[in-house]
């Protein structure tokens, strides 16, 4: 695709212009920055991503991944803030996640371990990690805060802090993985992924396309599960103090 | 609380705040062993967070309770929930049968509440036995109380705190929690505290009445003070002048 040919794609961002000012939605501004940080970020990523895969040196590929790991942390951390020590819950759970992946696929030479293997499924595993924290620390600050009571029953009955926030946190774990499960089932009816698309896209068999698609799929599938347990694990012990005494913010 | 009796319960010079406000505010006082003491006061007394102290669900700022003759801090907080049973006036129940709920605290501990002591249960809080299998959604606002107060009396506590339990029920259903905690007191010897907004209640039922008012203790003693109050506040309140 030419810059030319790319320039003309900006009438996709000219339409929710117009239909903004016309409906009074105040979304111009918003739009307009949202527009101008994608392409400054993603051609400034695409030249640092040629430069890495064509030095295919360890110590970059290393920088990268640490990169995104550090900015899914600063996103998701502030969905916990009433978490204590959220931030390194989360980047030690993004950590894991990466290690986990990253050791199956190369161990069992699934993937090459090639810059452009590593980095891009990083991206994919880190990104969906970040977002399943979200999910679950929304949900899960949530439930805490309205079943106060339900909890210190349990406490008042003589229930150890796990079996106090047992069914919050079972609960959050399921609601945060349901999206990841839900839209796996309709993959392929409803919806192209993104990866496989551009693959295709790109030239590529699409039987092979496919095939990645679903080493992604199913990867995300086991991010999605080790993130949302992971993360409830490090953070309930945190809303209680010695005394087994739930914490009020 | 000058009394002769043993004490319970006994609070020496306790503090409590949030990181906003300064809420139980040197409460001194003992809550005597195998009587039944109410405490009144206003909404926002501190009236929960005194029965919260009472069996760690939260812990003083200064000042020292103690539970039994011992200070509540050797106590195993686990110990010391199921020596001092606590029920809520929402009686929050977990979803399923009336038995679900009695065998909770038991289940906490990894066992069964056998199926002769859940009748024994229901029976002793004026329940018939078919009422073990009834699902919780079904019951009236008084079983669902008697149902709490039954699952509380599971730990065999020798405190039982008790919150506001009568205030949201009708007349009939009072009177009949009423006659259930006079009988548990009566039959187990069990130390009674129990919160409630209705001064007759206090005065009838309640050996002993504490008035709380900001925080602090303003008068305290047998229950028959709430007929000739010292205290020009608490006369006040007992006149329904403070609420």
């Amino acid at each position: 695709m030419s810059y030319l040919t790319l320039s003309i794609t900006l009438i996709f961002v000219v339409i929710p212009l117009l239909l903004s000012k016309t409906l009074n939605l105040g979304l111009e501004k918003d739009t307009i920055i949202a527009t101008i940080r994608s392409i400054i970020q993603l051609l400034l990523i695409g030249y640092v991503l040629k430069f890495v895969f064509e030095s295919e040196s360890l110590v970059y590929i290393f920088l990268m991944v640490t990169l995104m790991i550090v900015a899914a942390t600063h996103n998701a951390q502030k969905k916990g803030a009433a978490i204590k020590g959220i931030t390194w819950k989360v980047a030690v759970t993004l950590v894991f996640v990466e290690v986990l992946t990253q050791s199956i696929l190369l161990g069992f030479q699934i993937t090459p371990p090639t810059a452009q293997y590593i980095i891009s499924i990083s991206g994919m595993v880190i990104g969906n990690s970040m977002v399943l924290s979200i999910l679950f620390l929304n949900r899960f600050t949530a439930e805490v805060e309205s079943n106060q009571e339900a909890t210190e029953l349990i406490l008042s009955l003589g229930g150890t802090p796990k079996q106090a926030i047992h069914k919050q946190l079972i609960d959050s774990i399921k609601a945060s993985m349901i999206p990841t499960i839900e839209s796996q089932k309709t993959v392929g009816l409803v919806q192209l992924p993104g990866m496989m698309s551009g693959q295709i896209i790109a030239g590529a068999d699409p039987i092979q396309a496919v095939q990645f698609q679903l080493l992604i799929l199913f990867l995300l599938l086991t991010t999605a599960a080790v993130t949302s347990i992971m993360l409830g694990f490090l953070s309930y012990p945190t809303l209680f103090n010695q005394r087994m005494q739930l914490l009020k913010n | 609380m000058t009394t002769s009796y043993k004490p319970a319960v006994h609070f020496n010079q306790v503090d409590f705040s949030t990181k906003a406000v300064h809420i139980v505010k040197g409460v001194t006082g003992s809550f005597p062993e195998g009587k039944i003491t109410t405490l009144v006061g206003p909404s926002g007394a501190g009236k929960t967070t005194l029965l919260k102290l009472c069996n760690g669900l939260l812990s003083p700022d200064s000042g020292v309770i103690y539970i039994k003759g011992k200070p509540i801090e050797d106590y195993d907080p686990i110990e010391l929930r199921r020596l001092v049973g606590l029920a809520l006036q929402s009686a929050p129940m977990i979803s399923g049968t009336v038995y679900d709920n009695l065998n909770l605290p038991m289940e906490l501990r990894g066992r069964k509440l056998p199926e002769t002591e859940a009748v024994q249960l229901v029976e002793d809080v004026g329940l018939d036995k078919s009422f073990l299998q009834r699902k919780v959604s079904d019951l009236s606002g008084g079983q669902r109380q008697k149902v709490s107060i039954a699952r509380t009396l599971v730990n065999k506590p020798e405190i039982l705190l008790l919150d506001e339990i009568t205030s949201s029920l009708d007349r009939k259903s009072m009177k009949e929690i009423e006659e259930l905690i006079v009988h548990i007191n009566r039959k187990y010897g069990t130390t009674i505290i129990w919160i409630t907004h209705n001064l007759q209640q206090a005065l009838e039922i309640g050996d002993f009445t504490w008035v709380m008012m900001e925080g602090e203790v303003m008068e305290s003693g047998e229950s028959s003070l709430l007929e000739n109050p010292t205290n020009d506040k608490v006369k006040r309140f007992v006149k329904g002048e403070e609420k």
